[in-house]
């Protein structure tokens, strides 16, 4: 096996990776404060591709504006689902607020799926960002930087989020625990929201990465891919954020390098691969690679 | 009997034994029947496929409801049972052109349905067995998460082994064997089953495990072996009712059991109430039934000339909606912890109550304090 392969594999490792981080921290701060698996969190994604989309072709929109204007509508479909499917289970059991995320993704999906039908749709980029250059060794285009620059950077907005501000400070209050946190005069609905906002804005760009690496749309693009951002925070630790980068980067990297190296009967089984490594985790190490200790997940 | 409410009223008919023989034996009984006459009838279709959800949803409640494992995994088990049952019933030699890589020994057996049954069933069970460790040490939500992984390597396995299961083409010309007999006598069967299982002290177990599992394991409950066993038991049930779904399709692939599959046995199990196995009775009539009723909705109905665009998939928001409202303000179900439908059907009350003069007169006393008001 050559090295050059080897790398390139390497680099479209780490690109689907980064596309994981942004997805499994959404996941990741939810589960934190809420102790919720927020399985619509893949279909808000969908739905902000959907709606760049649309922004797009009627329009006729730059790509930034139209990205933005799907970020403030998706944003509003979280805090919707926040308030109303989730907030009055605050009390229920983890199980019960599972399902209602499941049954608000299957209502996602067929609302999605009347709407703009269940075909898939082309989603074509822009040209001038979507054609690969030779960067050095690799064939990389405009995207695929910008995916890894926009990785980068929401990482250290949410670090200096998180770590500085009164909010952020508020939301890791909420994590260590809720209860504590609403004595201390801590407004809890507020960061739930807060939580769901910067997890669905977040959502939609990954969105954007991932439908213009498969450059098509259809009403159930997220979901797998939320479900393996998932399986990537438990790897990590669920509920740190620095755990569910750490994650996506073993998964994404883990799925590229199994289906690049493995013989070719194998790769077929990727997805399987990865919920296997996230089944294995569990086991081993129930609180993920890097996950502080819970004590109530095994 | 003085100025009771009308509910209890209409409870207190509920009592009586000629009551519940009439309205959950008798009636059903006769539908099922005119069901079994008219084989090729729609209506017959829906009744197999309420029968087949009756089974898939009470074997899921044993596990979800009582012994409080929250497993999303059936679509699963339903697979395993499905493929065993169509290849033991499959002519040997449609098996050995469309899946020669199967073992010869399989390739010449040609069981009788009832024995594609019971071996679909044991299969699943004994999947169920084998991937138990990763349940015993899981628990709550991470519990659900491993069973959907659980879906996507059996999809997998399924989708990928194309000499065996002929991949994404599917399984086709799988005998039509999931007659209203056929699949009425199993729903007894599993209910008979579960029903003594959860009122055992075998299930008093389960229940106790359940509800505190630190009290339930200071009084002697084993709990790995609960787990294990109730996870097993719940699985051949599954296995059961995938074998029924495959003949009732008669076609299937991979994409018949995957998470929307599970996620429609996991809705009529909660819609139901998931802590009783009437609750699946009635979750299974409720989900199929209603959703016909928008069938022409998303067909675009015709108004006056007008017809409105189709909506297809507004059942199953409409179903989605209605189970996220039905887990914030009632969410233990429309039968919650009440046993009556599958009650009456094995008690003997029910049955000797057409023999006894009382029970007409508590029957006709019920009715005209019901009537009367009083």
């Amino acid at each position: 096996m050559n090295i050059t392969y080897f790398l390139t594999i390497l680099v479209s490792g780490l690109k689907l990776g980064s596309i994981y981080a942004i997805v499994a921290i959404g996941y990741s701060i939810v589960y934190g404060i809420l102790r919720l698996i927020n399985f619509a969190h893949g279909d808000i994604m969908t739905i902000g591709v959907y709606l760049i989309l649309v922004f797009m072709n009627t329009m006729g929109l730059p790509l930034f504006v139209c990205v933005l204007l799907s970020v403030a509508l998706s944003v509003g479909v979280g805090l919707l689902i926040e308030r109303l499917a989730y907030r009055p289970l605050r009390d229920a059991t983890e199980e019960t607020t599972l399902i209602s995320s499941l049954a608000v993704s299957a209502l996602l999906q067929n609302v999605l799926q009347i709407i703009f039908s269940a075909q898939r749709k082309p989603f074509l980029l822009p040209k001038s960002i979507s054609t690969p250059m030779q960067v050095g060794m690799f064939k990389l285009s405009v995207i695929n930087i910008a995916t890894y620059v926009v990785t980068a950077v929401f990482l250290v907005l949410l670090y200096a989020l998180l770590k500085k501000t009164k909010i952020g400070a508020a939301m890791r209050a909420c994590s260590e625990n809720m209860r504590a946190a609403r004595l201390m005069g801590v407004n809890v609905n507020r960061v739930v929201m807060f939580a769901f906002f910067i997890g669905s804005a977040m959502a939609v760009v990954a969105g954007l990465l991932l439908a213009g690496e498969y450059k098509t749309v259809y009403p159930s693009l997220g979901f797998v891919p939320g479900l393996k951002a998932f399986c990537a925070a438990v790897v990590g630790g669920i509920g740190s954020l620095g755990g569910a980068v750490t994650g996506a980067f073993v998964i994404g990297v883990a799925e590229i390098l199994f289906q690049g190296l493995m013989p070719t009967t194998m790769t077929a089984y990727r997805d399987a691969f990865v919920f296997l490594l996230m089944v294995a985790v569990l086991l081993l190490r129930p609180n993920g690679l890097f996950g502080k200790n819970e004590g109530g997940r095994s | 009997m003085k100025d009771m409410g009308l509910r209890k009223r209409a409870v207190a008919l509920l009592d009586c034994s000629l009551v519940r023989f009439v309205l959950f034996v008798a009636v059903p009984f006769l539908f099922l029947v005119f069901c079994g006459l008219h084989p090729k009838s729609y209506v017959t279709g829906l009744v197999s496929t309420v029968g087949i959800y009756i089974v898939l949803a009470s074997s899921l409640n044993l596990i979800n409801g009582f012994s409080g494992m929250f497993s999303m995994g059936h679509a699963a088990f339903m697979a395993i049972g499905a493929y065993i049952s169509a290849f033991l019933t499959l002519s040997e030699s449609v098996k050995a052109n469309e899946c020669p890589a199967l073992p010869d020994w399989l390739i010449h057996t040609q069981a009788p349905f009832a024995v594609a049954l019971v071996a679909a069933g044991a299969a699943a069970a004994l999947v169920a067995v084998l991937v138990s460790f990763t349940i015993i040490h899981t628990k709550g939500h991470y519990l659900s998460v491993v069973t959907l992984a659980l879906i996507v390597v059996i999809r997998a396995l399924i989708d990928n082994n194309d000499s065996i299961t002929r991949g994404s083409r599917g399984l086709n010309g799988i005998q039509p064997l999931s007659t209203i007999p056929a699949v009425y006598l199993v729903v007894v069967v599993t209910l008979f089953v579960l029903y003594r299982t959860i009122r055992s002290a075998y299930g008093r177990g389960l229940i106790s495990m359940r509800d505190d599992p630190v009290a339930a394991q200071t009084l002697g409950v084993n709990l790995t072996a609960k787990k294990i066993s109730s996870f097993a038991i719940s699985a051949f049930f599954a296995g059961l009712g995938g074998a029924l779904w495959a003949h009732y399709l008669t076609a299937i692939s991979g994409a018949n059991f995957y998470f929307e599959k599970s996620f429609d046995i996991v809705e009529i199990s909660i819609i139901g109430g998931m802590f009783s196995l009437s609750g699946a009775v009635l979750g299974a009539i409720f989900c199929t039934v209603l959703p016909e009723f928008f069938a022409p909705l998303e067909n675009g109905l015709h108004i006056a000339g007008f017809r409105l665009p189709t909506f297809f998939g507004l059942s199953n928001i409409i179903m989605a909606a209605l189970l996220v409202l039905l887990i914030i303000f009632h969410r233990q179900g429309i039968m919650g912890y009440s046993e009556i439908i599958v009650e009456s059907w094995f008690s003997k009350e029910t049955y000797t109550a057409l023999f006894k003069k009382s029970e007409y007169g508590k029957v006709r006393s019920a009715l005209a304090a019901l009537f009367r008001g009083t």
